[in-house]
């Protein structure tokens, strides 16, 4: 049994410890809003944050996670409300909607890095695939939701 | 054109079943009684005023989920803040003989095909509404007046809010016949209203099919015979069955196994331990070099199906001054959804005749319960389907493969619901891929640069011979010419033309990629006429604009991006302009790519200028994102994306090899919508097609190198 900390509660869960954390999530807990969409790192649509920084996990193995906290696209806000989500809706940026979760945990964990990010600091930090072709507003959300923190 | 085929022919003829096509707006023709506020059948007004729109297209991110609506809640003089939507079953449009009409979603076709029925749906609602009103205060229907869900009268100023009056307007008759507004007086459409699906997508709370659970659900992992045309011989269950989770192996088709388990990941764990044998068939040694010189030799080949004959070419090309000869080609593409390809279904038997229930993310509701009635093997009436929100959809979730399979799966383990999932590698080597074409372009030109005579030989797969081949006519596929006809294309004033096609099919499936064929043809067509203009020596704004006078649509797009682009404005150094334009799915579109190349070859797209002509523009906002993500999709398959063939597979597996664009390299999209009013165009795929030939041309500015074989990735662009 492996204990995880998700969204600051406690989750016990009976699963090999080399199965990726997406799954352990998707279906050991129950908790969809972490996507697949590759399996090996490339489309980020697993994003979750681990203590903060950003990571894929569908590579991630449960087993080496230990007590770090784990958060996911629903311990962000219980009502859309952080600046990064705020954002998102003003500028209406999903289309399909199915990359959106990573996208966004990725862009939260960029401006909890750098409240105030460059162009260069998006093309670096924001490598997730949207094949709906949603980046220009990703762009523009991610710099509105920078000025509304700043104020 | 293309998009009326959608189905194989073994699907079409179970959808031929499903009922004779008849498009309604009156509860007359649904089976159901009318339930409390639900006026006609397109709108449902409860008490606390939220108005309910029925939405009968799938909403996979282009929109329609809320354009339609916009469409219904302006006819019925709604307050747009009560305007919510939600999806018509395919088992209700099936045993009302599609009173929703068409649920297929593609061709660009979500707006334009329903708009004429969906507004009378709404004004159906309208009068419906007044008349109760008028009723409740006895007085004249004429003196009351609705607006914004609430009914006044007008002579002293009574008002009912529609919540109110609905559920005694429902009991009302439906009007057979109903007016529809006049441009002029909408109020909702042309109005860049909020996604009515927007709020769930930020919270990871939008159910996908692929995040259905259901109370003892099992889940599948599927591998099918790599080799298209292959079979599946047979499989070791006994090596994988006591791995953790593991509940079943079986037979899906007979070229695909499934290892159904308690969980996705541990059927995928124990699929990858499982030993398969496969017959690879008859193409196991086919490769991508054997497919090109398949096509070659359609360049030059004797025969060949015709799409449009202007003049003679071969006198038109014997008096040229100018000859200009160039060969362009482009690759299979899969579609790449980001959710893979999924379906959650149960089968149920019953003494009374067994049920199935799937679901699924489907881009025709109509066609995933014949497939799923068809695999199931039980009535049509006896499917029941629930749509999902697709996670992409681009064309593949027109098909219905993978209904088919998880019905298959649901068959061989009753009572119990079963999720299969495919993964990326299975989803990337098992689509329906945008058919790999060659062209060769062959032109003349008149002393003072005018073409004389211009030939397109395409050469290359149909999607129609593969999906559809009863609608070939006399062997010929006619939406290969996607793109080709003169209105399309845009010149009048090519005296002597002739595009043909010849058909080169290989085993591989291809199907409805975005934009389908004016992909190709527009690369083809728009990157020749920046030669010819070129070679003529004259700037490609003008060279365009001088052969397509009587085609005033396509000359107001060009001249609109031109204008916002700054067309012929001095650029910074080493910053070099390319442009393109085209008419598809019935909207006019065109492009202006700035970009800088490196000395080292790389390519920077710096600004994307486009402009677009639909008609009319229901919701401006979304226009101007599929708009941007046209040039994202487009642009990413030009760029890097192919998938080649080895040894009878596709040789990429993840998007490791099957690159697709990324935030970083895709400049501000800025769009300007130009609608001329009266016609209804299409929005999801009509500026795909100018996409790649605006960046390619401005390539050309800068380079000097011509860039005919795409992806661009496997070209240098390094100065010579």
């Amino acid at each position: 049994m492996i204990t995880l900390n998700i969204n600051g509660q406690a989750h016990d869960v009976d699963a090999d410890p080399e199965t990726p954390l997406l799954w352990v999530l998707r279906e050991w807990v129950g908790m969809t809003g972490t996507k697949y969409g590759c399996g090996v790192a490339q489309c980020g649509a697993c994003s979750v944050h681990i203590d903060g920084a950003v990571m894929r996990s569908c590579i991630l193995q449960v087993g080496s996670v230990g007590d770090s906290k784990i958060t996911t696209i629903e311990g962000i806000s219980a009502t859309n409300s952080h600046p990064v989500q705020v954002a998102w809706l003003a500028h209406e940026v999903p289309q399909c909607g199915y990359c959106q979760s990573g996208q966004i945990m990725a862009a939260v964990a960029l401006l909890a890095e750098k409240p105030k990010p460059t162009d260069a600091d998006i093309d670096e930090a924001m490598t997730n695939i949207c094949r709906c072709g949603t980046y220009g507003r990703i762009r523009t959300a991610i710099h509105a939701a920078a000025d509304a923190g700043k104020a | 054109m293309t998009n009326s085929i959608r189905l194989n022919r073994r699907h079409f003829m179970a959808t031929a079943v499903a009922g004779a096509f008849s498009l309604g707006w009156g509860a007359s023709q649904a089976s159901a009684a009318a339930a409390p506020g639900e006026l006609g059948i397109w709108a449902v007004i409860h008490p606390d005023d939220t108005i309910v729109v029925r939405i009968a297209r799938s909403e996979m991110g282009q929109g329609t989920f809320t354009g339609l609506a916009q469409l219904v809640a302006d006819e019925l003089d709604a307050d747009w803040k009560f305007v919510r939507a939600e999806y018509v079953t395919p088992e209700a449009n099936y045993a009302s003989k599609r009173a929703w009409g068409d649920m297929s979603t593609g061709g660009s076709r979500g707006i334009r095909g329903s708009v004429e029925y969906v507004r009378k749906g709404g004004a159906v609602g309208r009068a419906m509404l007044i008349s109760a009103a008028a009723k409740r205060w006895s007085v004249p229907e004429a003196e009351c007046k609705a607006a914004l869900s609430v009914i006044t009268h007008t002579p002293t100023g009574r008002t009912l809010r529609y919540g109110e009056i609905a559920a005694e307007a429902a009991l009302l008759p439906v009007p057979t016949t109903v007016t529809v507004k006049d441009p002029a007086q909408w109020t909702i459409i042309g109005q860049p209203m909020k996604r009515l699906d927007t709020v769930e997508k930020l919270s990871g709370k939008q159910v996908f099919a692929i995040d259905v659970k259901l109370p003892n659900m099992l889940c599948a992992a599927v591998a099918q015979c790599p080799v298209f045309g292959g079979k599946l011989v047979s499989f070791d269950a006994a090596k994988i069955a006591k791995m953790p989770g593991v509940r079943h192996v079986l037979t899906v088709d007979d070229h695909t196994v499934a290892v159904v388990a308690d969980k996705w990941y541990l059927a995928k764990t124990a699929l990858a331990e499982l030993p398969i044998v496969w017959d690879e068939g008859p193409n196991a040694k086919v490769s991508s070099a054997l497919i090109a010189e398949l096509l070659k030799g359609g360049l030059d080949a004797k025969e060949a199906g015709l799409g449009q004959k202007i003049g003679d070419f071969a006198t038109g090309f014997a008096g040229a001054a100018k000859k200009v000869e160039a060969v362009y080609s482009t690759p299979f593409l899969n579609h790449a959804t980001l959710e893979p390809m999924n379906c959650t279904a149960l089968f149920t038997p019953a003494a009374d005749g067994d049920r199935v229930e799937i679901w699924v993310a489907s881009q025709n509701g109509d066609a995933s319960l014949a497939a799923a009635a068809e695999a199931g093997g039980v009535k049509l009436g006896a499917v029941k389907v629930n749509k999902l929100h697709l996670g992409g959809g681009f064309g593949r979730r027109g098909q219905q493969d993978y209904t088919r399979q998880a019905v298959s799966i649901a068959k061989q383990v009753p009572g119990v619901p079963v999720k299969m999932i495919w993964s990326r590698e299975e989803d990337m080597q098992h689509g329906y891929y945008r058919p790999i074409t060659m062209a060769k372009m062959t032109a003349g030109l008149d002393e003072k640069g005018n073409v004389t005579a211009l030939h397109a030989r395409i050469s290359g797969q149909s999607i129609l011979a593969y999906l559809n081949p009863a609608s070939l006519v006399d062997g010929v596929d006619k939406a290969q010419f996607q793109g080709w006809a003169v209105d399309e294309f845009g010149y009048m004033a090519i005296p002597n033309l002739l595009i043909d096609h010849a058909m080169r099919n290989t085993h591989v499936p291809v199907g409805f990629w975005r934009g389908v064929n004016t992909n190709q043809n527009a690369f083809y067509m728009e990157c020749f006429i920046d030669e010819l203009a070129h070679t003529a020596g004259r700037d490609p704004l003008e060279f365009r604009r001088a052969m397509m006078g009587k085609n005033p649509k396509h000359l107001a797009v060009l001249n609109a991006v031109a204008e916002k682009a700054g067309w012929g404005t001095k650029l910074p150094e080493g910053v070099y302009r390319g442009i393109a334009q085209n008419m598809g799915y019935g909207s006019y579109t065109a492009a202006v790519a700035e970009i800088t190349v490196s000395a080292k070859g790389e390519l920077k797209i710096l600004r994307i200028v486009a402009s677009t002509d639909p008609g009319y523009a229901v919701n401006p906002d979304q226009i101007r994102a599929q708009v941007e993500g046209s040039f994202v999709y487009g642009l990413g398959a030009a760029l890097y994306s192919e998938n080649t063939i080895e040894n009878g597979r596709i040789a990429e597996g993840n998007f490791d090899n099957y690159e697709v664009m990324r935030l970083a390299a895709m400049p501000k999209v800025e769009t300007v919508i130009v609608p001329s009013g009266g016609f209804w165009g299409g929005v999801g795929e009509p500026t795909i097609a100018v996409a790649t030939p605006a960046v390619m041309n401005a390539i050309f500015a800068a380079t000097g190198k011509r860039i005919r074989s795409l992806p661009l990735k496997d070209q240098d662009l390094k100065r010579a």
